[in-house]
């Protein structure tokens, strides 16, 4: 813990005409680290996410990611200083091949111009086959090479949202933000995403957060977890620190008992 | 990628072949002037219906005033051969650049705009360049300004092959792929890293930039250009290329171009009839096949799909 | 006294881009569509009121509400024929659609009658009024005073009465109207029938004060009526007029001084400002897609 944080938020909040839908809302996530984000619907977990990303600009408070600040950047110049993420409602390219979804996230990394691929020059040719290439090396892993010709709309939603994180990943982050990622998953894909999350953290190096309302996913792979409840942060800790935690247990009455999620 | 490579040049070889026999049947006068009229007249669509299917079709940007383009690439080709003595070609690629800074003046601020605001913005573009031309008396105001007949079988295939090859080159890429993510879906395009403001005007622009080419082949082909003649009608003479062939498929904008400019040399004389049957079949597609004929697909899908199927035996998921 | 004049025809002019823009907004708050067949409703309600005046011999107020009728069970068959497939589809499909059904009453129109024009009869009596010095026209003042009163009844019916309930809680959220035992449809319909009567109106009113129609007279007024409409914030009624008497206002000072042939062009250079500077229009509010 004596590194310095990968991100750092302090004091962020958002207005909505009056309604503070999230309010000095504070995070440090250090490199390697896997952190979950819970709370009740409404809470204003997947509006942290569009904060961190840059869908919307905080209205107070600042992000730094690795000593920068990164607050009001277009989403897409996040994207490219190394956060990157995936949608509660799925948004691929449903069009596209799964081969391409992966490609369009490749595409910053890659430098042959417009020109280079209208006149069909050298550089067109070596860039496109090292996306080519590293887009399948990628798509092995989540085990979707076999079906990458496959429009993104015609797999099965487990596959979808597996494409989704191999996205994400293809863009290239330290720091990957997964929104509700076993959602609508049975309990036997949601073990295997378990799993594929911790093993993608190993291999790319990856510091994660992750919103969650699967509460045996959560307590089970995340190191810390953080709780925000109507646009407020309540607790912090680890997952037992947060399971007894008063607050934290209010909070989600009347809506559901976390030991007994799942 | 050698495969690659090959298929691309075999493609343009058949073109030009393609070209020399028409070429030889025009010069030995088996095709009559009316009918290399028409071909030289479906050359101009298809160039228009594919640089308007790059703008709608690839990138999702949904505009409605492509004749505006094909205004300005039609009078300012006509001022350079007309009244400043330039060459054709001179004049025809003045044409295209003009549009093209057209397209990125009018796109940098209006393509912060959605789905059917972006469309009125887009018609209003055009009319805007159509009014102008209305007032300006340099360019004969209303009654148009004459122009001699340069536009050729030639020329035209020629600025045609370069548009396909120059589309179709763009959407192979990670350019193409990018203006497609667009399309699919905007927030997440920008949340992989697309610059999608960049995107959405370089798309515009290229497209601008064809139907300049158009214009100035247009203009050189018909002895005289009216501001009447580029209106909304115009306008949605190409849109309907484009749907009809579907959304997202350069050869069903191409196979569409062809046929009902086909349709409408055959109706020149009802140009009500033509006009309801037109708007009936716009209507009954989108009812019925909101895709259009060929939805995102391309021809040469057809083609892949059968190969695929007949080595693999049928589609797998892998779980 | 001049600027006072070009006012009271630039407000004239405006009454009857209100009344079509008040169409337009309607259905839009409703089933968000920009619903482009509403030109061509109008100039039906025109070529209506041409004919019960001219064959008929009725006088302005049957003409208008007969036009008014007409043009109420037209737009209910064009909602019912073509927008009702159209409700899950894309914005573009509905857009496309629009469009065509628009150029198809056009030319059927065309290939029925021809394109010649009509000149309206004259069927209000027209005498001269000196008002503050202004010079205004008997049948100016009397189709301005036509246009506010059915404004009027239009605010009654909105807020007053169980339909205009059911189509302010439709525009609201259908669904939620839907399971609070609205019929949705039904209500769809009724907004159809009241902006298409509207623009009827609005085609009698144009006829008798500009005395030409033809079966094209639809696409300007009503390209224009739509900016009217954008410019006071789509889907809000209240803006709909405000944008209409300020486009028409506009029009008449772009005229007046000397830039006859521009006057088109201002209406989309207004359009273009407004869309990039302020979409939501003068009363609306911002929103942004839910990530």
């Amino acid at each position: 813990m004596e590194d310095k944080p990968i991100l750092h938020v302090s004091q962020v909040g958002i207005n909505f005409g009056g309604l503070k839908a999230v309010d000095g809302f504070n995070l440090k996530l250090y490199p390697g680290e896997l952190i979950g984000l819970i709370g009740p619907n409404g809470a204003g977990k997947t509006t942290v996410f569009n904060l961190l990303t840059g869908v919307y600009t905080p209205t107070e408070g600042e992000i730094m990611l690795n000593g920068e600040r990164i607050n009001g950047l277009a989403p897409f110049k996040v994207t490219r200083k190394g956060i990157s993420r995936t949608f509660q409602n799925v948004r691929l390219f449903n069009e596209q091949s799964v081969l391409d979804n992966v490609k369009v996230a490749y595409h910053s990394l890659a430098r042959h111009s417009i020109i280079s691929s209208i006149f069909r020059l050298r550089n067109h040719f070596i860039g496109e086959q090292e996306m080519e290439a590293k887009a399948i090396d990628l798509l092995k892993i989540f085990q979707l090479d076999k079906v990458k010709d496959e429009k993104a709309k015609n797999l099965p939603y487990g596959g979808q949202r597996r494409l989704e994180i191999a996205r994400a990943l293809a863009a290239g982050p330290e720091l990957l933000l997964l929104d509700e990622p076993a959602a609508g998953m049975n309990p036997q894909e949601t073990n295997d995403l378990m799993e594929l999350i911790s093993f993608i953290r190993e291999q790319f190096n990856l510091t994660i957060l992750l919103i969650e309302h699967d509460m045996k996913l959560v307590m089970g792979i995340c190191e810390r977890i953080s709780v925000l409840d109507h646009g407020l942060l309540i607790a912090e800790g680890t997952p037992d620190e947060v399971r007894n935690h008063p607050k934290v247990i209010e909070a989600y009455l009347g809506e559901e008992v976390i030991s007994n999620h799942a | 990628m050698l495969k690659k490579v090959n298929t691309f040049w075999l493609a343009i070889i058949l073109a030009f072949v393609f070209y020399g026999v028409i070429q030889l049947l025009i010069s030995t006068a088996i095709i009559n002037p009316f009918y290399s009229n028409t071909l030289i007249f479906i050359c101009i669509n298809i160039i228009l219906a594919v640089s308007l299917h790059l703008v709608i079709g690839i990138t999702g940007q949904f505009s409605i005033g492509h004749a505006g383009f094909l205004a300005l690439g039609a009078y300012i080709s006509a001022i350079m051969t007309m009244e400043l003595g330039m060459p054709f070609s001179l004049a025809l690629v003045a044409g295209g650049i003009v549009a093209a800074l057209a397209g990125l003046v009018v796109g940098i601020p209006s393509l912060r705009l959605r789905g059917d605001y972006l469309a009125i913005a887009t018609l209003g573009f055009a009319e805007i360049i159509r009014i102008i031309f209305l007032n300006i008396d340099y360019v004969g105001g209303a009654a148009g300004m004459q122009v001699t007949h340069a536009t050729t079988w030639t020329t035209s295939f020629l600025c045609l092959l370069l548009t396909i090859v120059v589309i179709v080159n763009f959407t192979n890429s990670r350019h193409g792929r990018a203006c497609i993510s667009i399309r699919e879906n905007e927030i997440a395009a920008d949340a992989m890293g697309i610059n999608t403001t960049y995107y959405k005007v370089t798309a515009f622009v290229i497209g601008s930039f064809f139907a300049g080419i158009a214009g100035g082949l247009y203009a050189h082909n018909f002895y005289i250009i009216q501001p009447v003649n580029f209106g909304f009608l115009k306008s949605f003479d190409i849109l309907i290329f484009v749907v009809l062939g579907g959304l997202g498929s350069l050869s069903g904008a191409v196979i569409s171009a062809i046929l009902l400019t086909v349709v409408s040399t055959f109706l020149q004389e009802l140009p009500e009839t033509r006009m309801i049957i037109y708007s009936l079949v716009l209507v009954m597609v989108m009812l019925y096949r909101p895709q259009g004929l060929m939805g995102t697909r391309e021809i040469t899908d057809y083609f892949g799909k059968w190969k695929w199927k007949r080595i693999k035996g049928g589609n797998q998921y892998g779980g | 006294m001049e600027w006072l004049q070009q006012l009271f025809n630039g407000i004239s002019l405006g009454s009857i881009y209100a009344l079509i823009a008040l169409g337009y907004t309607m259905v839009y708050g409703i089933i968000k569509l920009i619903n482009f067949v509403h030109g061509e409703v109008f100039m039906i309600g025109s070529f209506t009121g041409f004919y019960a005046i001219a064959f008929w011999g009725l006088g302005f107020f049957p003409s208008l509400v007969l036009s008014m009728t007409v043009c109420a069970v037209f737009g209910v068959v064009i909602e019912r024929v073509a927008y009702k497939r159209l409700r899950n589809s894309t914005r573009i499909a509905a857009l496309i659609t629009a469009i065509g059904v628009s150029l198809f009453i056009q030319y059927v129109v065309i290939y029925i009658r021809g394109a010649q024009p009509e000149a309206y009869p004259n069927v209000l009596p027209n005498r001269t009024l000196d008002i503050f010095g202004i010079q205004i026209s008997s049948q100016s003042l009397l189709i301005l005073l036509v246009s506010v009163v059915l404004m009027i009844i239009l605010q009654f019916i909105v807020h007053r009465t169980k339909i205009g309930k059911a189509m302010r809680a439709v525009s609201f959220d259908p669904d939620a109207a839907k399971l609070m035992g609205i019929n949705v449809n039904n209500t769809i319909s009724a907004t159809f029938a009241i902006g298409s009567a509207l623009a009827g109106a609005a085609g009698v009113i144009f006829g008798v004060y500009y005395t030409k129609i033809d079966p094209l007279m639809g696409i300007i007024p009503g390209l224009k009526a739509f900016i009217a409409a954008v410019l006071g914030g789509i889907g809000i009624i209240p803006g709909a007029v405000v944008g209409g008497f300020v486009l028409g206002i506009v029009e008449t000072v772009v005229s007046a001084f000397g830039f006859s042939l521009w006057r088109d062009a201002a209406a989309f250079i207004i359009l273009i400002l407004i869309l990039i500077f302020r979409p939501s229009g003068i009363f609306g509010k911002n929103s942004k897609e839910k990530v």
